[in-house]
C-alpha cells in the first residue's frame, strides 16, 4: 500500500521536451499546408480584381454595352457573353437534368447490383473523359447527326451543338450528386411507403424524391455551376473565335464567358490587341468566378440541409 | 451493408400475396417508368460507345500506320508529319510538378484539417476555402496562373514555361487531393486512433503508423484519379502560356532550360488540331485522343481495382 505521505509528486505524462516539440513542428508544418488554401483564394481574388479594375477604370463604359464582342476592336459588350453563356448552360440542363435524375433514380431505386455493376462504371467513366474530347465528339458526331438537321444550316459550329456536350459533360456529376442523396434517404420511409400500399414508382417518385429533394436541388445547382464553368466544348465547337454578334439562336455560334477567354488567349499564341484586350480577360473571369461562387454556396447550403434532415 | 434498398426479389409466398392482390394484370405504367429510367441510362452509354467508335474509327488508322512515329515526332503543320511527342512530354512533366506539389501539400492540408483542428471559426474558415476552390472553375485558374506564375514570377519561372504550367495545374488539383485524401482519413475509425494513444503514443505517431496506412488505398486511389483529371484538364495550360502550335525542342538543351522553356501538352494538341478544318487534322486528333484516352483510362481502371481490392468496411 501506498501510504499518502510519500506518493511521489504530480507526474509529468507529457513526455519529454524534445518529444513535445517535434510534434509542434509537425503540426505547424501541416498547419501551413492548410494554410496554402487561403493563399490560394487569396492569389485568385487579387490577380482578378487587380486587372479587372484597371480594365474598369480605363475602358469607355459605352463600349460594355453595344452590338457584339470583340475585344480586338474595342467592343466589349458583356451582355453577349451571358447571353450566350446562359443558353449553352439552359440547353446544357435540359439534357443533363432528366438524364441524370432519371440515372440517380433508377441506379438507387430500382436497379439490380448486377446493373448497378455495369452502368456504374459507364458513368465514371463518362465522367473521366476530358472536356476537350468531348468537344471534339460534339464537333465530330453531335453537330452532324443533331444540330445540322435540326436547324438547316451549313455551319457545324453552333451553340446548339455546344449545348449538348456540355449537357453531357454534366450528366454524370448531376447523376452521382442526385444519387448519393437518394441513398441517404432512410430505409424505413421506403418500408413505410410499401406498408401503406404503395408501388415502387410511387415510392420513388412521392417518397424518395421529395425527401432527398435538397440533394437533388443541390446536384442542379453544382451542374448549372459547371455548365457555366465550362470551357472547352464552348471554345471547339461555338464558333466565334474571333468575337461574337449578340444572339441567343441556339443555331448559330456564339460566346461565352469562357471561350472569350480563351478565344483571346490563344488568337496569336499571346494575349496581345488591344491594350485593353488583356485586362479585360480578367475582368470576364471575375464575373465567371463571382457567378460559379454563389452557385457552389447556394448548392452546398442545400447539400446541408439534406444531411441535417437525415 | 447499405446496398439495394428498394429492389424488392419477392420469395414465392409473396409473390402469391402479389398475384392475390393485384391479380395477374400487368402493371403497365410501372413498367414504362422504369423503361424510361432504363433509357436516361441507355442513352449515356450509347453515347459513350458512338464516342468511343467514333475516335477509333478516325484515330486508329493513323496510328497503325504511324505507330511511334506519331508517339514520338514533334509537333508540325504538316498533318502527315506531326506527332504527339511533345505533348506526352509536356504532360508527363505537369504530372510530375502535381505529384511533387499538390500531393504532399495536399495530403498535409487534409492531415491537419482531420486529425489536428478543433471546430473553430478558422477550421470552419478553412474548410470552406477548400470546397469553394474545388468549384471554381478551371480557367480561372488559369487567369491566377498567368498573372501570378507566367507575369509576376516571371523571372523565376521563365515566363511561359512548363514551370508555370504545372504550378498552375498544381493549385489546380490541390483541393481535390484535399477533398479526397479527407474522405479516407474520415473512413478510418477512431478506436484504431484511441488504441494507438492508449498505449502512449503521440499524435504524430499515431497518424504515421495507424491512421495513414489504413487511410493509404483510399489516398492512392484518389491520387491517381487526380492525375487522370490533371492530364485532361486543357483550358487552365491555354491561359498558362502552353504552346498551341508548334515550337522546336532544342536537343541536348539541360534541366534548366526545359523546364524554363516553351511547352505543350496533349490536351493542348488535341485542342489546337480539332479547330482545324482539313479532314487529316482531324484524324490524328483523333489519334491523339486514342492515346489521351488510353492514358486516363488505365489510370481509372487502376483506381478502381485499388478502391475495389483494399477496400475495407469496419
Amino acid at each position: 500500500m501506498i501510504g499518502a505521505g510519500n506518493a511521489p509528486g504530480p507526474m509529468d505524462l507529457r513526455g519529454s521536451v524534445a518529444r513535445r516539440r517535434r510534434e509542434a513542428i509537425i503540426r505547424g508544418l501541416f498547419m501551413a499546408a492548410a494554410g496554402t488554401s487561403i493563399l490560394i483564394s487569396l492569389l485568385i481574388i487579387a490577380s482578378l480584381v487587380g486587372e479587372a479594375w484597371s480594365f474598369l477604370s480605363r475602358v469607355d463604359l459605352s463600349t460594355l454595352v453595344s452590338d457584339g464582342w470583340f475585344p480586338r476592336r474595342g467592343r466589349y459588350d458583356l451582355a453577349t457573353l451571358i447571353s450566350g453563356t446562359l443558353v449553352i448552360s439552359a440547353i446544357g440542363m435540359v439534357v443533363a437534368a432528366p438524364l441524370g435524375l432519371a440515372a440517380a433514380i433508377y441506379l438507387s431505386e430500382y436497379a439490380s447490383p448486377r446493373r448497378r455493376r455495369f452502368f456504374k462504371p459507364i458513368l465514371e467513366t463518362l465522367a473521366g473523359v476530358p472536356s476537350v474530347v468531348l468537344g471534339f465528339y460534339a464537333l465530330a458526331v453531335l453537330a452532324p447527326t443533331i444540330i445540322q438537321p435540326l436547324c438547316g444550316n451549313n455551319s457545324l459550329f453552333s451553340m446548339g451543338a455546344a449545348g449538348l456536350g456540355v449537357g453531357i459533360l454534366i450528366t454524370p456529376l448531376v447523376a452521382s450528386v442526385a444519387e448519393d442523396a437518394m441513398h441517404a434517404v432512410p430505409l424505413s420511409l421506403r418500408e413505410a411507403s410499401y406498408g401503406l400500399g404503395a408501388r415502387q414508382r410511387s415510392t420513388s417518385l412521392r417518397v424518395v424524391v421529395p425527401a432527398a429533394v435538397s440533394g437533388i436541388v443541390a446536384a442542379l445547382i453544382l451542374g448549372l455551376s459547371r455548365a457555366i464553368g465550362e470551357t472547352m466544348i464552348v471554345a471547339i465547337v461555338a464558333g466565334a473565335v474571333g468575337g461574337s454578334q449578340f444572339t441567343i439562336n441556339p443555331c448559330y455560334p456564339g460566346q461565352t464567358m469562357t471561350a472569350a477567354m480563351t478565344a483571346l488567349a490563344t488568337g496569336s499564341d499571346q494575349v496581345r490587341g488591344d491594350a485593353l484586350a488583356f485586362p479585360s480577360l480578367f475582368f470576364v473571369g471575375l464575373v465567371l468566378f463571382l457567378v460559379t461562387l454563389t452557385l457552389n454556396v447556394v448548392s452546398e447550403r442545400f447539400v446541408r440541409r439534406y444531411r441535417r434532415a437525415i | 451493408m447499405a446496398g439495394q434498398p428498394a429492389t424488392v426479389r419477392l420469395s414465392p409466398a409473396q409473390e402469391a400475396v402479389r398475384r392475390a392482390l393485384e391479380g395477374n394484370r400487368f402493371n403497365v405504367g410501372q413498367l414504362w417508368f422504369q423503361l424510361l429510367l432504363l433509357g436516361s441510362l441507355l442513352v449515356v452509354f450509347v453515347v459513350l460507345i458512338t464516342l468511343l467508335l467514333d475516335v477509333l474509327q478516325l484515330g486508329l488508322p493513323v496510328l497503325l500506320e504511324r505507330g511511334v512515329d506519331f508517339l514520338t515526332a514533334g509537333t508540325s503543320s504538316n498533318a502527315d508529319i506531326a506527332g504527339i511527342g511533345q505533348g506526352i512530354f509536356g504532360s508527363l512533366l505537369i504530372i510530375m510538378f502535381v505529384a511533387m506539389l499538390a500531393f504532399p501539400i495536399g495530403i498535409g492540408a487534409a492531415i491537419y484539417l482531420e486529425e489536428y483542428a478543433y471546430d473553430t471559426r478558422l477550421t470552419r474558415f478553412l474548410n470552406a476555402s477548400v470546397r469553394n476552390l474545388a468549384g471554381v472553375p478551371a480557367i480561372v485558374y488559369g487567369l491566377l496562373g498567368l498573372a501570378v506564375f507566367v507575369i509576376f514570377l516571371g523571372p523565376l519561372t521563365g515566363g511561359r514555361s512548363v514551370i508555370a504550367g504545372g504550378l498552375t495545374m498544381g493549385v489546380l488539383v490541390l483541393p481535390i487531393v484535399v477533398i479526397t485524401t479527407a474522405e479516407s482519413l474520415r473512413a478510418v475509425p477512431q478506436s484504431i486512433r484511441e488504441a494507438g494513444y492508449g498505449v502512449g503514443a503521440t499524435k504524430w505517431q499515431v497518424i504515421r503508423s495507424h491512421v495513414l496506412p489504413y487511410a493509404a488505398p483510399g489516398i492512392l486511389t484518389g491520387s491517381i484519379l487526380t492525375i487522370a483529371r490533371a492530364i485532361g484538364e486543357t483550358a487552365p495550360l491555354i491561359l498558362a502560356g502552353g504552346v498551341l502550335g508548334g515550337f522546336a525542342t532544342r536537343p541536348g538543351t539541360g534541366a534548366v532550360e526545359t523546364l524554363q522553356g516553351p511547352y505543350t501538352a496533349l490536351p493542348l494538341i488535341i485542342f489546337n488540331w480539332s479547330r482545324q478544318p482539313s479532314d487529316t487534322f482531324r484524324e490524328i486528333a483523333a489519334a491523339a485522343i486514342i492515346a489521351l484516352l488510353v492514358f486516363i483510362l488505365l489510370l481509372n481502371a487502376t483506381a478502381i481495382y485499388l478502391r475495389n481490392r483494399f477496400e475495407r468496411r469496419w
